[in-house]
């Protein structure tokens, strides 16, 4: 049975540059992934009421204006909520080294810093899925 | 959630989470899926399907955003399924279609789903056919299935929906795109998109005309009761839209476009006994212009696709043109399964044996046809 990975990926937050989550959209697609692409400004309630309807495996979000310890947090809090607990969620963007254990501590399973190698990302998301492939 | 009573039971409850769970069952074709889609079928057959196809860019996905919001503000219930193609040579996708719509994302009345086409063939059908259903059965009012409009799979997926609307816009040459000749039997309602471009005039004189050219010389007779009945609600074009006045809503009329309604008895081609009186029988479909990006012009369409679906109620058509779709629906089906037992590896060495016989001259092509029908039982010896 083909079990395809299925990958929202996000841009929380009001900055406007999505040419970052273009190319990780891209390189998902190439390694044979879904990505259900959202555009810019997203609300954390619209990326999780989305990854429930789309049945993602995984959300993938990027910021780079500096409100990821608000915006990330608050997408797990929805989740849990929800009662979703069999997503894998990623941050990505511009985030300080310091910030980073409490993002983990929210429930962000990997932060992807600008640079982070794409089949790096790929390999942690077949590595890490949460639920069976 | 994998009981499938539950599953059904919540998804026809309009949970989010189980809706979403059974269409990736439908889409990774898990046989599981059978029994809860067999459990919903008696709540199915309820929503308005509207297709939408077009060129890509031809701005589907933007009109889509803006019919949902009209048919949110008259209270309906609104799902989307948005296909959109794999790579043919990773098999992913990436789909975007949801990022013109994601102000729906957090309205509890509005569900939104992408789906690639993935390696089925005719499978892509079968899977949107199955997941409109689900969403049907979750009491969705009104089901937009969005489709490029390019290859026959995707025009295939057309033949699920009650009223196809058709996207073009203006400057994709000069061919008037993929608007050709057996165009009627794709579109009942057309709409150029982008009206605020140049040209787009041009396009709308274009797609009339080949529409009254296609009524005069009787290529459409078969939708002539349905284009009076929209004429006679205001949402024709053509020489005789908006003549309304002329054609009064009352019983008399009613069962006068019933009389003229194909019926199921002659196999759908018709009788065409006259035109009513004072009313000329030139009514073509609705052609309408619209600017997605403002909004400008849905309202209307919306008017237009909605007198469709009063227009295919008031002439009997909506349940012949089901029927035909699912007698389409289940032949495709039929093709499916035969072709799954040619696989069968105990079939697959005969099949080639006969392909190679067939080859050698040794056996005719009708021959062999036979032969591998009698090995799958279906043809008396
Ligand atoms: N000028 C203009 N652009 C439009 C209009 N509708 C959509 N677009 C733009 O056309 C592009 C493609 O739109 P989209 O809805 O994604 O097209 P689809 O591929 O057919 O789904 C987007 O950049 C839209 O903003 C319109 O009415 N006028
Ligand atoms: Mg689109």
């Amino acid at each position: 049975m083909d079990r395809t990975i299925r990958v929202l990926v996000a841009k929380p937050g009001l900055d406007g540059h999505d040419r970052g989550a273009k190319v990780i959209a891209r390189a998902l697609r190439d390694a044979g992934m879904e990505v259900i692409y959202t555009g810019l400004r997203q609300t954390p309630e619209q990326i999780v009421s989305a990854a429930i309807q789309e049945d993602a495996d995984v959300i993938a979000m990027s910021i780079l204006s500096g409100a990821h310890n608000h915006l990330f947090p608050r997408v797990m809090e929805l989740l849990r909520e929800k009662k979703v607990d069999d997503v894998l969620v990623l941050g990505g963007g511009v985030i300080p080294d310091d910030d980073i254990p409490g993002l983990k501590a929210a429930g962000i399973a990997e932060i992807f810093t600008p640079g982070s190698p794409t089949p790096a990302i790929i390999e942690f998301i077949k590595n890490n899925l949460k639920r069976k492939a | 959630m994998d009981d499938p009573a539950e599953l059904a039971r919540r998804a026809r409850g309009g949970d989010a989470r189980a809706i979403a769970r059974l269409i990736s069952m439908i889409e990774r074709e898990d046989p599981a899926r059978l029994a809860v889609l067999k459990l919903l079928h008696a709540w199915t057959g309820r929503a308005h399907v509207v297709g939408i196809t077009g060129p890509p860019g031809a701005g589907k996905s933007t009109l889509a955003d803006k019919i949902v919001s009209e048919l949110r503000g008259r209270g309906r219930r609104v799902a989307v399924v948005a296909v959109d193609p794999s790579s043919p040579f990773t098999g992913g996708a990436i789909l975007g279609d949801r990022i013109r719509m994601m102000r729906h994302a957090t309205d509890e009345g509005v569900f939104i789903r992408s789906l690639a086409t993935r390696g089925h063939l005719g499978g892509l059908s079968r899977a949107t056919a199955e997941t409109v259903r689900v969403l049907d059965a979750a009491g969705y009012d009104d089901v937009i299935i969005e489709t490029v409009g390019v290859g026959q799979s995707e025009v295939d997926v057309v033949r699920l929906a009650d009223t196809v609307v058709l996207v073009s816009v203006p400057g994709l040459g000069d061919d008037i795109q993929a608007i050709k000749a057996g165009v009627m039997e794709i579109g009942d309602v057309f709409c150029v998109n982008k009206a605020d471009r140049d040209g787009s005039e041009r396009v709308l004189r274009e797609i009339k005309s080949m529409l009254e050219n296609a009524v005069l010389n009787g290529a459409a007779t078969r939708f002539t009761p349905l284009y009076d009945a929209m004429a006679c609600m205001g949402a024709a074009s053509g020489e005789n839209a908006g003549a309304e006045d002329a054609v009064p809503d009352d019983e008399a009329h009613r069962s006068f476009f019933r009389q003229r309604a194909p019926s199921a008895a002659d196999g759908g081609s018709g009788h065409h006994g006259g035109t009513l009186p004072g009313y000329g029988s030139l009514a073509i479909p609705p052609v309408l212009a619209t600017v997605a990006e403002t909004g400008e012009g849905v309202k209307a369409l919306v008017d237009a696709v909605k007198a469709h679906e009063a227009a295919l109620a008031l002439t009997g058509m909506l349940a012949t043109r089901r029927r035909d779709n699912l007698a389409w629906e289940l032949g495709k089906a039929l093709a499916g399964r035969i072709l799954a037992r040619l696989e069968d590896d105990g079939r697959r060495t005969a099949v080639a044996g006969l392909a190679g016989s067939v080859m050698d001259r040794q056996t005719d092509f009708y021959d062999a046809l036979d032969a591998l029908e009698r090995m799958l039982g279906s043809r008396q010896p």
